[in-house]
């Protein structure tokens, strides 16, 4: 059985109100939010955390999913990439630490590869990770400014195994593509450009419906069959059309949270369909229908073991948790549109190559050492203790999922930051019990999602992937710390199951 | 394995110590003439008379050349140190040993730091190439973890210890409006410190030192040749330094409260000169107040306080100008301004300065043996850090007016 063996989206923490839009442009009026990347996301920063969290929904994985059928491969679809030429997909597979023996590429430029890539994964034979993130907006008062939204999704496919199985069996699928121009972008610009709204609808509503017939029709699956039909694409209005056309008969269309985070571009349909499959039950037949020059439809059935699949941070955990109330130039400077008067301090020299790839593993994979005789964690990894001298007895020490408690914080209002001030604490990580507090390790680290006045002695935080900064056009990946967010509530709201 | 020290073998003869200021009409070569020239005239001898050089900039310059070229020296070694910001000091400890294992007769230590060129507010590292992981955290960020760590193990309530704070700033003002070579000259109340926009953490304007341009400098003889160039020698009883390995960035057991480095430092430096009871014996000490919950942790971690009562002693004034042990009367880095090169030596300035009864009248301090006051004490304290809480530097000597 080929299928879904995990899932995850990742909705970033800061939201602009599309009121804030409108009231900054004179209007009022504005439903809902879009979800927008802090200052230190990117892309490939999103698709690690997206990636992270589909992992993790899989304790055994790593184990379960025997040498011959670990993640054998890596693909990383986005319109908005940190690199050309340079593969973005490496960073995050080294960030997720998938090993140096599997391929990692990248399938960026159009918001259809990203479809086309999770089709590619279902129709081929090695369990395969997709990751799919994008950052969406526009011009100031665009539609796309105020429509779209970021985020990542993570689909791991495969042929599933003990531990790790099959949640949402492949049924089959159909695509219909044409030759037309609607939406296109100069690379470089911010500004999609559109053709008159009226000329994609009827490109997309014959495309949408005809791949959807055909779908079903080779799956052998009737429309009365599909629980939940799915619709996503770049074109609203057809959205809209072809999903009144081919949810009828069915079990409904999906809430595609647009009103919630904005239309995440090439991580979407992903992210649509995470949010579905930690809603549904086991046997449960779902249509994707995602419009982008073409259609492509995908077709799931739940199986019995998404009854046990817990999944880590759910869809709507994220958005319940997001923090409202970003100011519109905070947004337009995160995107690069508003210049802000930056600190009067040095920037930073960019990131040595060389350094860094002595140290991957713990600039991307957040990987420290442990004194084997004292147990002593050093981050980062040094060849000495520092509780005995030992030299070179140190085991590696992954801490990207520890979990610690601040110590002490401060507010940096001088040094350097793309977004000042700097909120820093020092936090301790938890230790195995029954182990002395230096087998917890410490560092001093950069917080990120939260405000300077909500950070406290004694707060819990978790550790995740950014950008630091860039320089040089070298993006300068590493780990910040954030609070933990609050506990995955969906199992009780809004959940099926 | 001991730490021998070099009690009594090495006299500084003679010291010189530019006004620190935003010197925009000087260069690092123009402040170095100065500083050099004042000293060689302090010590009554000419360039060519001096053997060897220890020059310490943090990053001014680089090399032996820095020096030697301004000053036109012929032929003469000139060793460039660096230690962060206590990279004055080191200069004067290179200089002392080799004068004191026999290498030259006649050295000279000599400090300079040109930061106001680099066009940006505050110290400025120079990047050395790394992976990008490194905290970027300024210094008084990564100094003010200390106040609210300090407040939690001591039980001191938050308002009174940023008052506690504020005086020791205050203090320092007040001491530096009595230097025409400080840098701020002007005296700030307790509560004009407390309502300074807050710089990181609960650190305001006020609670950080000044940054300068600067340059500082001694010479250093055997001791038995001192009174060859001054009636007044000033004796070095001790000298000492500590690298922190860094490791209580990762420790968990560091509870920011305390700078291990100094204590360290400061036991060996006063095993090197004798010293069992610093408050008593010492007529005053310069110290590292590069921030003002630096100076409170100083005072216990050179033994000048007990644990955890530093702030009731800097609320009593003991180390005022008139306190029992006077501190930075000098005015310190926060008054007197912090050319990083330059502070370590410009700390020993004010011990030459007051323990030969030379400082000014307006800030003469009451602790020092002098014709008025014969039961006064002889020896005076130098402190010198550099790096920050979990991971510094530190340096400590002890100088005294006396043999023995």
């Amino acid at each position: 059985m080929r299928g879904i063996i995990s899932i995850a989206g990742y909705v970033p923490y800061h939201r602009l109100e599309r009121s804030a839009i409108a009231a900054a442009h004179g209007g009022g009026g504005g439903k809902g939010a879009r979800a927008v990347a802090s200052y230190d996301e990117d892309a490939t920063t999103m698709a690690v955390e997206a990636g992270r969290l589909a992992l993790r929904s899989l304790p055994g994985a790593r184990d379960a999913l025997g040498a011959a059928e670990r993640v054998q491969q890596l693909w990383f679809s986005t319109t908005a990439p940190s690199y050309t030429d340079k593969t973005n997909a490496t960073t995050a597979l080294a960030a997720l630490r998938l090993g140096r023996e599997v391929p990692a590429f990248d399938a960026n430029g159009a918001v259809r590869s990203a479809v086309g890539v999770l089709r590619a994964a279902l129709a081929g034979r090695d369990t395969t990770l997709v990751l799919t993130s994008d950052l969406r907006t526009g011009l100031p008062n665009s539609a796309d400014e105020r429509d779209g939204g970021d985020g990542a999704a993570a689909i791991l496919v495969g042929d599933g195994a003990p531990g790790a199985p099959v949640i949402a069996e492949h049924l089959g699928g159909a695509s219909a593509s044409e030759e037309f121009v609607d939406r296109w972008r100069v690379p470089g610009e911010i500004r999609a450009r559109l053709w008159e709204e009226r000329f994609g609808e009827t490109r997309y509503v014959p495309l949408g419906t005809e791949a959807f017939k055909q779908a079903l029709s080779d799956a052998g699956v009737a429309a009365e069959d599909l629980d939940t039909v799915i619709v996503t694409g770049t074109h609203a209005r057809a959205v809209r059309q072809v999903a009144g056309k081919v949810g009828a008969g069915t079990g409904g269309v999906a809430d595609d949270i647009t009103v919630e985070i904005g239309n995440a571009g090439a991580a979407h349909a992903g992210l649509v369909l995470a949010d579905v499959l930690e809603r549904s039950q086991p046997g449960a037949t779902i249509a994707l229908v995602v419009l982008a020059d073409g259609a492509d439809v995908l077709l799931f059935r739940t199986t019995e073991a998404l009854a046990s699949y817990a999944p880590a941070r759910r869809v709507r955990t994220q958005i319940a948790n997001g923090r409202a109330g970003l100011s519109y130039t905070s947004f337009l400077s995160w995107k690069g549109v508003l210049t802000i008067q930056p600190p009067n301090r040095p920037e930073p020299a960019r990131a040595s190559s060389s350094a860094a790839v002595r140290n991957d593993d713990w600039k991307y994979g957040f990987v420290g050492s442990q004194d084997r005789e004292s147990g002593a964690v050093h981050l980062p990894p040094a060849r000495v203790s520092f509780t005995n001298g030992a030299v070179d007895d140190m085991a590696p020490r992954p801490m990207a999922d520890a979990v610690g408690t601040i110590v002490t914080s401060t507010v940096d209002r001088l040094a350097y930051s793309p977004s000042p001030p700097i909120v820093f604490a020092v936090v301790d990580f938890d230790a195995p019990d029954g182990s002395g507090s230096k087998n917890g390790g410490r560092l001093p680290v950069e917080l990120t999602d939260v405000a300077a006045a909500d950070v406290h002695i004694g707060d819990r935080v978790e550790m995740t992937f950014r950008r630091l900064n860039q320089s040089d056009g070298i993006q300068n990946y590493f780990w910040k710390a954030r609070p933990v967010p609050a506990a995955d509530t969906a199992a009780t709201e809004g959940s099926d199951r | 394995m001991s730490s021998h020290g070099i009690k009594d073998k090495v006299a500084i003869v003679g010291m010189g110590c530019t006004p620190f200021r935003e010197h925009w009409d000087k260069g690092a070569d123009d402040l170095l003439v100065d500083a050099a020239h004042e000293t060689f005239a302090s010590a009554g001898v000419a360039k060519d008379d001096v053997d060897a050089f220890w020059l310490g900039t943090a990053q001014t310059g680089m090399s032996g050349i820095t020096l030697a070229a301004p000053l036109k020296l012929q032929g003469k070694p000139v060793t460039r140190v660096e230690n962060y910001c206590a990279t004055g000091s080191e200069a004067l400890r290179q200089a002392a040993y080799a004068v004191a294992c026999g290498a030259y007769d006649v050295a000279m230590a000599i400090g300079v730091e040109k930061v106001k060129d680099g066009g940006y507010q505050g110290l400025n590292a120079f990047p050395i190439p790394n992976d990008g992981t490194a905290r970027s955290l300024t210094a008084a960020a990564m100094f003010s973890l200390v106040a609210p760590a300090y407040a939690r193990r001591y039980g001191v309530d938050d308002d009174t210890l940023k008052r506690v704070l504020a005086r020791i700033a205050s203090k320092n003002h007040y001491n530096g409006a009595r230097n025409e070579r400080a840098q701020f000259r002007r005296e700030m109340s307790v509560d004009a410190i407390c309502a300074a926009p807050a710089v990181a953490g609960q650190l305001g304007v006020f609670d950080c030192a000044g940054v300068a341009d600067g340059s500082a400098a001694a010479i250093v003889v055997r001791a038995e040749d001192a009174h060859r160039y001054t009636d007044k020698p000033l004796y070095i009883k001790a000298l000492s330094f500590v690298a922190g390995n860094g490791s209580g960035l990762i420790d968990p057991d560091y509870d920011y409260t305390s700078f291990p480095e100094v204590a360290r430092a400061a036991a060996d430096a006063y095993a090197q000169a004798g010293i069992s009871d610093p408050r008593r014996e010492l007529a005053m000490a310069e110290v590292h107040d590069c921030f003002t919950p630096t100076e409170l942790v100083l005072m216990e971690d050179l033994g000048f306080s007990v644990r955890g009562e530093a702030w009731k002693d800097v609320e009593a004034g003991a180390f005022d100008l008139h306190g029992d042990l006077p501190v930075n009367p000098d005015g310190g880095l926060k008054s007197f301004g912090h050319p990083v090169g330059a502070s370590g030596l410009r700390m020993h300035f004010e011990n030459w300065l007051q323990l030969r009864g030379e400082a000014p009248d307006e800030r003469r301090i009451p602790t020092v043996k002098g014709p008025d006051n014969p039961d006064g004490r002889t020896k005076g304290l130098v402190h010198n850090l550099g790096g920050y809480p979990g991971e510094m530097v530190s340096f400590v000597s002890i100088v005294g007016t006396e043999l023995g």
